[in-house]
């Protein structure tokens, strides 16, 4: 007997799976190119979907549904409910670029960015393995087929077929841990498999073995070292609205899976995991700053930058469990949560400018595409310098309180290898501001090549304006969303 | 609002206003609003001095409240004898670099003027801060605006110069960054600094943050040998630039010897204090000789600010009253002196576009004022009795001698370097015949340079002949800071 709370539980998601179907037909019956009747139904439906997710999240009401299948607590809440707005702004930065290539023909890019929407939202609620690998399935089957959405350009196919090859490796060592974890305790429920493996009654090297092919597949998901091999190509390669709905959104589900997956159901294996996370996170803050210096392709450049970054939200992961003491595991996870939201936020306006110089036949994806932005557009100059600013960690912009907290968590726990880590962290993190800032120098000091005026429609002119202004309000007030998400961790961890 | 978040606030909200609204096609009004709002950011900060009170060392018109809860990080400010006068200087600069940049600056007028502000605002939360993020926040938050300033605004090789500005500079923070965040730690959640001033730390502990404020401020100061950035961001940083790096960012650093290494960890700085008389005293001498061979006048002028703020450094770790109080007196006349120098390069650079001494000789006969105002300069520079320049050396080598003989004899003996570097270049650039027909080209300066030129005049006679206003404000606070760090805080 399913209850009434169940469904109440899930009817963000239900919304949003009626929704995508409707969307889908009533697309047949549009006939502009530009899809306005579709993208304005979308975004409507996104709205709702991310009102009632944040209502949820503020009501901050834990609850398991369906037979413990899902869970609806105030940290996945709220993901859900950013990772929708996520949605809307590559949406709404998405759409000219999109209806200039003709990808915008058959209304796939809503459909399938509401139904990749839909997997992150199943993979953010899931409680249980099953559903929290369905969720990334329908995730990553929507993300291949949008990466192929150019089907007459050879470089997005290509991307494609990696993506799809390497993701279906990835999910195959997920499946993998999991069937292991399942063999060991007989539950792929999450809590269950908690109170299974804290009693202790079974075999160390049969978890571990598991749990080396469990991060594995996470480590392919959030694309570190040495799991990163496809996120360069895939992020080069496909056309860059869809790049950025790979690297905006979906990042907030592959972080509440690792939750999931690993605080929630996990935590007693923490010693083990954490080196692992350590190992990961070192070569991830290596690799990731030292290749995108040699970078000339601005997304290629963003791509490592990326890898880099999610070594620094590793870095909060792995630093929640000292010495058996849990003490400042809500510490840890909150900054690395911190983290994403910021980084995603981030990430939305640094692609949303790229897109915005694009143009019918100009992809404005080579660094020297910026050159003298400043002299044609000051304001989205301004825009772009603020999100390098932000993620070379440079106060007062959000990117800096994001490394703070993170470094934070790793040296309040007073070990020594934990402050080697932030101090290597650090130094990293002064490659990194080189490359950034050369973005900035060009945009700045180099003189434009071309004299075209930046024009974009007003939503686009609107939303990326607020999402710039965002990385730097949140920058001068970010205890509000610091305290969000430490309250959101601290819930999850009580449960 | 406080009186200290008015000096804060006042510019950044011109700048960003500037920022929003200028444009090219009316650069002239762009002018007078940034004329307009760094006088007013100038006027709010005099009340400071007026309310200032003598006979405390405590923090005065402070204002807290809370900013970042979940790290108990505080919006919290404050001023003592230490940091008042860089507040009121701070804002006097900008004055004078808003003048500065009003006919050569002609594209992109509202960003150089909006940037020059902000960074006033930025520098003066510097100066203010008394909470350790706040203060870090301000202090990295200073280098946006100046790589902007140098790499848009700068000389042909102003990349180079921008990024090695910012990454040298980046590196040495990030240090202090961990420093800070181990602190907090230390301290039960802390970032206040009076906190941690109480804070009893290990020896090792000790070290190992004086070492990591010293990879901050010792960058900043800058200190020989760290100071090779320094030379290479003057020459290609437009006049403007070099004036408020030289006259306001360099003392960054300096205040940061004495707010955070020297009460943290007072135990580690007497322990490395020889280190830092040392290299104290190879700025003093050594770059003061480098300075002698320079044929670029801004990179000689470069020279001898390292050389100068060896001064400071030196006055600041013998640790006694004159010699601290030195230091401080020479960061203001420095302030003065230094903005003035490269004032004086940028009219003639403005006029010739050259910075070489061997393109000049003789302005004095086609510029007979401004000579004047650069012999007064130049001998301020030297630090020659009855200008700003000599108060501070002079106490200082008091102090020294006082620490040590031969010390002080160093020192002293440095002196002669500074003006024999000075007057050299005096000599070169402008005495003799004519030497070119660029320099017979020369107008003298106009009503804008007169005036930019007379407010720094005025200053420094006025602090050289009546330097006690300067010196009362700081007596109490140094006082205080010497007893706090002859206290041990091993535990």
């Amino acid at each position: 007997m399913i209850d009434k709370l169940s469904w109440i539980a899930v009817y963000p998601e239900i919304v949003l799976l009626v929704m995508a179907c409707v969307i889908a037909m009533t697309d047949l019956f549009v006939k502009s190119p530009s899809r306005t009747p579709t993208y304005i139904l979308t975004l409507l439906t996104l709205g709702v979907v991310a009102l009632l997710n944040g209502l949820y999240a503020q009501g901050g009401q834990t609850i398991y549904a369906f037979g413990n299948m899902v869970v609806s607590d105030s940290m996945g809440n709220w993901l859900k409910c950013f990772a929708t707005i996520a949605m809307m702004a590559t949406l709404v930065y998405g759409r000219p670029y999109a209806a200039d290539r003709d990808m915008l023909r058959g209304g796939e890019m809503f459909t399938l960015g509401m139904f990749s929407l839909l997997g992150m939202s199943v993979m953010i609620s899931g409680n249980n393995f099953l559903v929290i690998y369905l969720g990334l399935e329908l995730l990553t089957l929507s993300s291949y087929a949008l990466v192929a959405l150019r089907r007459d350009n050879a470089t997005a196919t290509e991307a494609a077929m990696k993506y799809f090859v390497l993701g279906a490796m990835a999910s195959g060592f997920l499946l993998y841990g999991l069937s292991m974890m399942y063999g060991a305790t007989g539950s792929l429920d999450v809590n269950a498999v908690f109170k299974a493996v804290a009693s202790g009654q079974i075999k160390h090297q049969v978890l571990v073995f598991g749990l080396v092919f469990v991060v594995a597949g996470l480590a392919f998901k959030l694309g570190v070292v040495p799991f990163h091999m496809w996120i360069p190509d895939v992020y080069q390669g496909a056309p860059t609205a869809v790049t950025l709905l790979i690297a905006g959104a979906p990042k907030l589900a592959a972080f509440a899976i690792v939750i999931r997956l690993l605080v929630e159901g996990l935590l007693p294996l923490a010693i083990d995991w954490q080196q692992m996370l350590a190992v990961l996170a070192v070569g991830s803050l290596l690799l990731g700053n030292l290749a995108a210096i040699a970078q000339t392709n601005l997304k290629r450049m963003l791509a490592f930058s990326t890898i880099s970054q999610m070594g620094f939200v590793l870095l909060g992961l792995m630093a929640g469990v000292v010495n058996g003491n849990t003490l400042s595991a809500a510490n840890a996870y909150s900054s690395a949560m911190f983290y994403m939201v910021t980084y995603v936020l981030t990430t939305l306006a640094g692609f949303g400018v790229i897109l915005l110089l694009a143009r019918e036949g100009f992809e404005s994806e080579e660094i020297s595409d910026f050159a003298g932005l400043n002299q044609r557009s000051p304001l989205y100059a301004g825009v772009m310098a603020v999100c390098m600013f932000s993620l070379a960690g440079i106060p007062p912009m959000v990117g800096f309180y994001a490394k703070l907290s993170v470094l934070q968590a790793l040296i309040s726990s007073g070990q020594t290898a934990h402050i080697a880590m932030a101090v290597f962290a650090v130094l990293m993190s002064l490659i990194g501001a080189f490359y950034y800032l050369r973005v900035v120098k060009v945009m700045y000091f180099d003189e434009p090549i071309t004299a075209t005026t930046v024009s974009a429609p007003l939503d686009v002119r609107a939303v990326l304006s607020v999402n710039g202004a965002l990385v730097l309000v949140l920058g001068l007030v970010p205890g509000g969303l610091m305290a969000l998400c430490a309250n959101a961790i601290v819930q999850m961890l009580k449960t | 609002m406080g009186l200290l978040s008015l000096a804060i606030w006042t510019p950044i909200l011109f700048g960003v206003v500037l920022l929003a609204l200028g444009r090219d096609e009316h650069a002239g009004a762009v002018r007078w609003l940034a004329l307009v709002g760094a006088v007013v950011s100038f006027l709010v900060t005099l009340p400071l001095y007026d309310g200032f009170k003598l006979d405390t060392a405590a923090m005065q018109f402070v204002e807290k409240s809370a900013w970042i809860e979940r790290f108990n990080v505080n919006y919290h400010l404050g001023v003592d004898g230490i940091s008042l006068w860089f507040v009121l200087l701070t804002a006097f600069i900008n004055v004078v670099v808003v003048i500065a940049g009003w006919e050569v600056i002609t594209r992109r007028v509202n960003q150089y003027m909006g940037a020059f502000l902000i960074l006033s605002g930025l520098m003066i939360g510097v100066f203010c801060a008394i909470d350790g993020m706040l203060f870090y926040v301000f202090f990295e938050a200073t280098l946006i605006p100046m790589y902007l300033i140098i790499g848009i605004w700068g000389g042909p090789n102003k990349i180079y110069a921008a990024f090695k500005f910012f990454l040298y500079t980046l590196l040495g923070s990030l240090l202090m960054l961990v420093a800070l965040i181990f602190l907090y730690t230390k301290s039960g959640g802390s970032f206040d600094l009076a906190t941690w001033h109480k804070l009893p730390l290990s020896g090792t502990a000790q070290t190992l943050l004086f070492f990591s404020f010293f990879a901050a401020f010792a960058v900043k100061v800058p200190m020989w040998p760290v100071h090779t950035w320094l030379p290479d961001v003057h020459v290609e940083a437009p006049t403007g630039g070099s004036a408020v790096l030289a006259a306001i960012m360099l003392k960054l650093g300096a205040y940061g010897f004495l707010r955070f290494s020297m009460p943290i960890a007072p135990d580690a700085s007497r322990e490395w204090a020889w280190l830092m008389i040392a290299l104290s005293l190879t700025a003093v001498i050594y770059v003061g000789l480098v300075a002698m061979v320079q044929r670029d006048m801004k990179k000689l002028v470069a020279y001898s600010s390292v050389a100068h703020m060896g001064f400071v450094t030196l006055g600041f770790f013998i640790f006694n009253q004159i010699g601290v109080a030195g230091g401080l007196v020479q960061m203001i006349a420095h302030g003065f002196v230094s903005g003035a120098m490269f004032l004086s390069i940028g009219v003639l650079y403005d006029r010739v576009h050259s910075r070489e001494i061997a393109s000049y000789g003789g302005v004095v006969n086609t510029m007979p004022r401004f000579t004047a105002f650069a012999l007064f300069f130049a001998m301020a520079n030297c630090g020659l009795p009855g200008t700003a320049g000599f108060v501070g050396e002079w106490m200082v080598i008091l102090g020294a001698v006082r620490f040590n003989f031969w010390l002080g004899f160093g020192a002293a003996t440095a002196l002669i370097f500074g003006a024999a570097y000075t007057l050299w270049m005096f000599k070169r650039v402008y005495l003799g015949p004519v030497a070119n027909d660029h320099v017979k080209a020369l107008k003298d300066i106009n009503a804008r340079e007169f005036l930019m030129l007379g407010l720094l005049a005025v200053a420094v006679l006025y602090m050289g002949i009546y330097p006690k206003p300067f010196t009362d404000v700081m007596n109490v606070s140094v006082t205080e800071l010497l007893r706090h760090v002859a206290l041990s805080k091993l535990n």
